[in-house]
């Protein structure tokens, strides 16, 4: 068999088996809080693989390792701030909200302020991040499915040419996340991100064994063959050879190189609790402990992937070479798969190893889009069933059953909007969307959080402030920026309409999100109810009146 | 417990218990954070601007950047389970007396604790 054929003949039993799973959830689904939370009746475990599985997207599978293996050292700073940026989560938000809100992110926003523009705004932002994160994920697969099917230009399969497999790709990974969202809610997108968050720890764990033992576990011995192989020395090993690069003789775009690297840390570490599909895996467990526990679990699992993206990083430049990655992907995103074969052909007995070892990985890496893509479709549905139809639309008067087909009819629609619009996006940059979705996050979800559950005198302007200010800004700022034109790695290479030097907003975006917020909540002329903020405050802190 | 006992909250947020318990939540998580962001900026900051000290090598092929990094780790590890503890031994107890003396109804307005209503 060969690995193109296991590849496929694994994928398919992951989908069956996810299928299997997302229609049993199916017939636990009967009422909203099954629908939305999975019935919040996951264990702080469950939900903290859950909350792996949905976090470890393919971008940081794929991603980071590609980005080690090219760029060495510069890779490892993504895993940081994807790391740390869970200690803003588990100190400051999730046991907060898990006890103060009900289905979405904008019932802790619109907790105390006035309903319809708070929800409608956080449902916007919502649905913004979702569907950028979504598109660089769909877009992600179907550029993946040709390199790891080893589709080649002008070579066919089942018929179709590489353009066709990519598009083939995006539509089957669409229906498939529309699926697994309509039929099974959360509690099956739960238990498909609890088995790909363990496939995934399996394979990376397996890998990380396989590339140690190549070097007799001496790390050192490790960095030093991948440092002489990446031709690039000792500077490999250190930070500099992607991010904030330093041009000579051109001090100012040294300076912006510096400040975009800075941007981005920041963006990492402070979007990861503004993501709509993240926060409202809190609501899946019973209570706020439980919050707790499932964030440190979720930090246990995510730190030792990242550690391990390390040794696959490095791994992958000195066992796989920077030559043969790129002639694969130029982004290295293919790293990964191509480390597993070597890893396969060196200790699993040649050819045939090999081959299984890549078929395996390659296998894990869709089981990984697929997880991720089912939680952004769900938390986007959400929203707009919850906060726009029953809340906006309704007021409120609305049943169960109702709100949870609109959540429903949603998830088909969202999804079908994002099949198409990763078609047509499929020339995008994946990280750009990545961390245009982070920034988004940081700089208007976050303040609009954090403000409603610590500042006492945040009103529903400062909070529409807030939330409309810094996503504005950041989606303004990448619109002027060499990311989207005048650059030759643009998305329009030809023209040039840039006036802002940062490829990351953050830095600007993230400051002017929090200080619309306060300047919304100072200027606004009906003060904040003290009412509303001891209710909020009493049952964020005590979980009285949980949900 | 009542539903309907809107200043209900606002006694419980006067009351010194809850006071306390605010105290004590954001004494730990508000340093807390200002600790780990400073650390974390620090480390981003030093990627950017200190290429040299970064590199500089301290064993084998083990550099300040890798060792740097790999404490940035450490300490979220450790404020995990340091934060775990507190709230453990210094939150979670009050916030559950707290939460059961206000459902069976201590803070409702001038009245007794009393029964249920339907």
């Amino acid at each position: 068999m060969s690995s193109r054929t296991l590849t496929i003949v694994l994928f398919v039993l992951f989908v069956l088996i996810t299928l299997a799973i997302t229609i049993w959830a199916s017939r636990q689904t009967k009422t909203a809080a099954d629908f939305y939370a999975g019935g919040r009746s996951f264990s702080g475990f469950s939900n903290g693989m859950a909350i792996g599985g949905d976090y470890m997207s393919a971008a940081s599978f794929l991603g980071i390792a590609g980005i080690i293996a090219l760029n060495g050292y510069d890779g490892f700073l993504y895993s940081i701030g994807f790391l740390v940026a869970w200690l803003v989560a588990l100190l400051l938000v999730a046991e907060l909200l898990r006890n103060s809100g009900k289905y979405t992110m904008a019932d802790v926003l619109a907790f105390r302020m006035r309903q319809t523009p708070v929800r409608v705004a956080a449902s916007i932002s919502t649905i913004v991040v979702s569907i950028f994160y979504l598109l660089a994920q769909m877009v992600g697969a179907g550029a993946l499915v040709a390199l790891l099917l080893g589709i080649k230009p002008g070579a066919h399969f089942l018929g179709m040419d590489a353009d066709t497999a990519k598009i083939a790709t995006i539509i089957f990974i669409g229906i498939l996340m529309i699926v697994y969202v309509t039929v099974g809610g959360m509690k099956g997108t739960t238990y498909v991100q609890i088995v790909k968050a363990f496939l995934l720890m399996v394979g990376a764990a397996v890998m990380t064994l396989l590339v140690l033992a190549a070097f007799k576990f001496n790390l050192s011995d490790l960095l030093g063959d991948a440092a002489t192989k990446s031709g690039k020395g000792t500077a490999f090993l250190e930070p500099g050879l992607r991010y904030g690069k330093e041009v000579a003789g051109d001090a100012a775009q040294t300076f912006y190189n510096k400040m975009d690297l800075l941007s981005l840390g920041i963006a990492l570490v402070l979007g990861t609790a503004g993501l709509p599909h993240i926060l409202i895996r809190f609501y899946t467990v019973p209570n706020s402990k439980a919050a707790r526990k499932s964030v440190l679990w979720a930090i246990g699992i995510i730190g030792t992937f990242y550690l391990m993206t390390l040794a696959l990083g490095f791994g992958a430049a000195a066992l796989v070479g920077s030559e043969a990655i790129t002639a694969q992907d130029k982004g290295g995103n293919t790293a990964a798969p191509q480390l597993a074969q070597v890893l396969g052909e060196k200790f699993l007995g040649g050819a045939n190893g090999g081959a299984a070892m890549l078929a395996i990985i390659a296998a894990v890496a869709f089981a990984t889009i697929l997880a991720v893509v089912a939680g952004l479709t769900l938390a986007s549905s959400s929203s707009l069933a919850h906060d726009i139809y029953a809340s906006v639309i309704r007021k409120g008067q609305v049943s169960e059953g109702g709100e949870v087909r609109v959540a429903r009819i949603s998830a088909f629609a969202i999804g079908a909007v994002a099949i198409v619009l990763a078609i047509y996006a499929q020339s995008l940059n994946v990280a750009f969307l990545v961390a245009l979705a982070f920034a988004v996050a940081a700089s208007g979800n976050l303040p609009a959080i954090l403000y409603s559950l610590f500042w006492k005198r945040f009103t529903t302007a400062g909070a529409t402030a807030a939330i409309y200010g810094g996503l504005i800004t950041a989606v303004v700022l990448v619109f002027f920026s060499p990311v989207v034109s005048g650059s030759p790695t643009a998305m329009f290479p030809t023209s040039d309409w840039q006036w802002f030097p940062l490829s990351n907003p953050g830095i600007i975006s993230i400051p002017v999100g929090f200080l619309c917020g306060w300047l919304g909540t100072v200027l606004s002329r009906e003060p904040a109810d003290p009412q509303k903020y001891a209710e909020l405050e009493v049952r964020s802190l005590t979980g009285v009146g949980a949900h | 417990m009542s539903t309907d006992a809107p200043d209900r909250y606002e006694r419980v947020a006067e009351s010194p218990e809850f006071s306390g318990l605010r105290r004590s939540l954001r004494r730990f998580v508000f340093p807390m954070t200002i600790a780990f962001f400073s650390w974390y900026a620090l480390y981003v900051i030093l990627s950017a601007y200190a290429r040299d000290f970064m590199g500089t090598i301290l064993f084998g092929n083990i550099n300040v950047a890798l060792i740097f990094g790999l404490l940035q780790f450490v300490t979220t590890f450790l404020i995990a389970w340091l934060y775990a503890r507190y709230a453990d031994r210094n939150l979670d107890p009050v916030a559950e007396d707290l939460n059961a003396r206000i459902q069976s109804g201590e803070f409702d307005a001038d009245e007794q604790p009393k029964e249920v209503a339907v």
